[in-house]
């Protein structure tokens, strides 16, 4: 009897849960285009929101992550970079690597709110830029820090070790051997970090919320020092915080797709530059 | 150029290189900082007791209450439900793609589980309110389905393809022998999943729930949007919650700088902290067991 039975519960357990996981993905992506696709227009991503938030388009929106994302790749790439080939080509195995592997791993792990307090109390207040673009973006930057330096490290680990010897053997310094070979064979890899990471700083709002992002913005030339709108807080407040929620639904769903879009976009170019330096190799 | 100035420029960039690992240091002690300095500036005002075991949060209040047990408790709800849904389905699923399905489904399946995993949380979060949270309500006879249940199913979501990708990994690395061994003694296929492979990527799976936990603890936006934001004492599944990250995020737009409420909310934030340190090094404490165990 049992015997009889196990096939079942074997592969009953197995395939209901992978069942169920493709289930969420499918449901997410039906539900959002399904009902999202009828409100993208041209006039939704060209124009801006009117008559009170309840019609017109997220043009600005678009703008602020996109420039916000902007900033975030502008402070952590190079950061980023830098600490990976210290860590990678420099450190040797003492207990100062040790720390900073550690630190790493911590603030990897930290919540994404953690960050929002952390920039508030660093760049909004202590640093005097106010809720601003920059603040939010250096923010970002921070959070995005650490998986940067995880991907620009496994990147480089991969990079065998007979090139950097060859180029030293020619009479290169380690910093040349570093620029000229080890760099340019792990940008692939590199890239692909960066971009995932940027996909993933690009749909979070706890961070950005205390730091800059504000509901409307009149003028959608976003400056440095000014608020600006995101998407994914324009999300927010349309699904839970304005007064005419009913109404304004199909632009939320409009919102969703467009941020889901962007994000997926991002995730793809990692994909194709991944896929494009494998077949290479 | 010259060796000399080629030397020159090497040193100073390996000096760069070694601040940028410095700085991350920096980085780290000063969020401790700023939680430390905060929480302090708190516990001058209200008593540390009173703070962990009050069980009401009313800082509008006349006289304001500072307890942040509610919140803690419902934070823990959350978690706990996300990971009874989060942690079954995980460790199925990924025994599926590890021992189960052929090369091309597994080629279809990664991408669909990375594709989860890069969906951003206020999309999540949206989808609770538009179609989970009406499903719950209809199911339950609620006005809104707006619940700690609705934020658990979420969560689990969320850390659904975290938990997999690190199990999967934890079962892969299982040597060979293990399963031959099993299989030359007569064990099929199911029996050696469950009474050899699971066992011995055990703390494999392990690390990948703590990563799950972790992420869980710390989502903001999904919890903030789906649990209804009451921050009454919980009462169950089926009531709302108000978790530590959404009473922070609600509350820290609102209150103006260096009040007690707003040094308040970092006290919430250092408890934080302290939650997702220990998850992790826990976590850590697995993986390392792990790879001593890999290695051997």
């Amino acid at each position: 009897m049992i015997r009889k039975l196990t096939p079942v519960i074997e592969w009953g357990t197995l395939l209901l849960s992978t069942g169920l996981a493709c289930f969420f993905l499918a449901i997410i992506l039906w539900d959002l285009i399904s009902k999202g696709a009828p409100s993208l227009s041209w006039e939704f991503i060209s124009s801006s929101p009117t008559d009170g938030m309840t019609k017109g388009g997220i043009l600005p929106a678009i703008i602020g992550t996109v420039l916000l994302t902007f900033i975030t790749a502008l402070v952590a790439a190079p950061f980023g970079i830098c600490c990976a080939i210290y860590l990678n080509e420099y450190a040797v195995d003492n207990w100062l690597t040790r720390i900073i592997r550690a630190s790493i791993r911590n603030l990897a792990g930290l919540p994404s709110i953690i960050y929002g307090l952390f920039g508030l109390a660093l760049f909004v207040q202590g640093l005097q830029m106010g809720t601003s673009l920059l603040a939010a973006g250096l923010t970002l930057g921070l959070l995005s820090l650490p998986y940067i330096i995880i991907t620009t490290e496994e990147a480089l680990r991969r990079i065998p070790n007979r090139m950097r010897e060859a180029a030293l053997a020619v009479g290169a310094t380690q910093l040349e051997s570093i620029r000229d070979v080890v760099l340019p064979s792990a940008l692939p890899g590199i890239l692909t970090g960066l971009v995932l990471t940027l996909s993933r700083a690009a749909g979070e709002t706890a961070p950005i919320l205390f730091t800059g992002v504000a509901f409307y913005i009149n003028k959608p030339a976003a400056y440095l020092n000014q608020e600006f709108m995101a998407l994914p807080y324009h999300l927010y407040m349309l699904s839970t915080q304005h007064q005419a929620i009913e109404q304004v639904r199909p632009l939320a769903y409009g919102t969703a797709l467009v941020l889901i879009i962007v994000v997926f976009f991002l995730n793809l170019s990692a994909f194709y530059i991944r896929y494009q330096h494998s077949k290479h190799e | 150029m010259q060796l000399a100035t080629r030397e020159k420029i090497d040193n100073a960039a390996k000096l760069l290189f070694r601040m940028t690992g410095l700085m991350v240091i920096a980085i780290l002690a000063g969020i401790l900082l700023m939680l430390l300095w905060n929480t302090a500036a708190f516990f001058l005002k209200v008593k540390p007791f009173d703070f962990i075991t009050g069980t009401q949060w009313n800082p509008s209040g006349s006289p304001a209450i500072y307890g942040m047990l509610p919140l803690l408790v419902s934070t823990s709800l959350v978690t706990f439900g996300a990971m009874c849904i989060a942690i079954p389905l995980g460790i199925g699923t990924a025994s599926f793609l590890s021992d189960y399905a052929g090369k091309k489904l597994k080629s279809i399946l990664k991408p669909a589980i990375e594709m989860l995993a890069s969906v951003p949380s206020v999309a999540i979060g949206f989808l609770g309110i538009v179609v989970l949270g009406p499903g719950i309500a209809g199911m339950t006879g609620q006005s809104n389905g707006l619940n700690a249940l609705n934020g658990a199913i979420l969560l689990a979501i969320m850390s659904l393809p975290t938990i997999i990708t690190v199990t999967q990994d934890a079962l892969e690395g299982v040597p060979n022998a293990y399963k031959e061994a099993s299989y030359s003694v007569g064990a099929n296929r199911w029996q050696t999943l469950i009474l050899v492979t699971i066992p011995a990527a055990a703390p494999g799976i392990l690390a990948a729930i703590m990563l799950g936990v972790g992420r869980a603890i710390g989502e903001t936006m999904t919890v903030l949007m789906a649990t209804g934001n009451v921050s009454a004492f919980p009462k169950g599944f089926f009531h709302s919650v108000r978790t530590m990250t959404a009473t922070i995020a609600i509350e820290m737009g609102e209150v103006p700088y260096q009040t007690t409420h707003y040094y308040g909310l970092f006290a919430i934030a250092a408890v934080l902290f302290l939650m997702t340190l220990l998850v992790n090094v826990v976590g850590e404490y697995f993986v390392n067991k792990y790879r001593k165990y890999q290695a051997a």
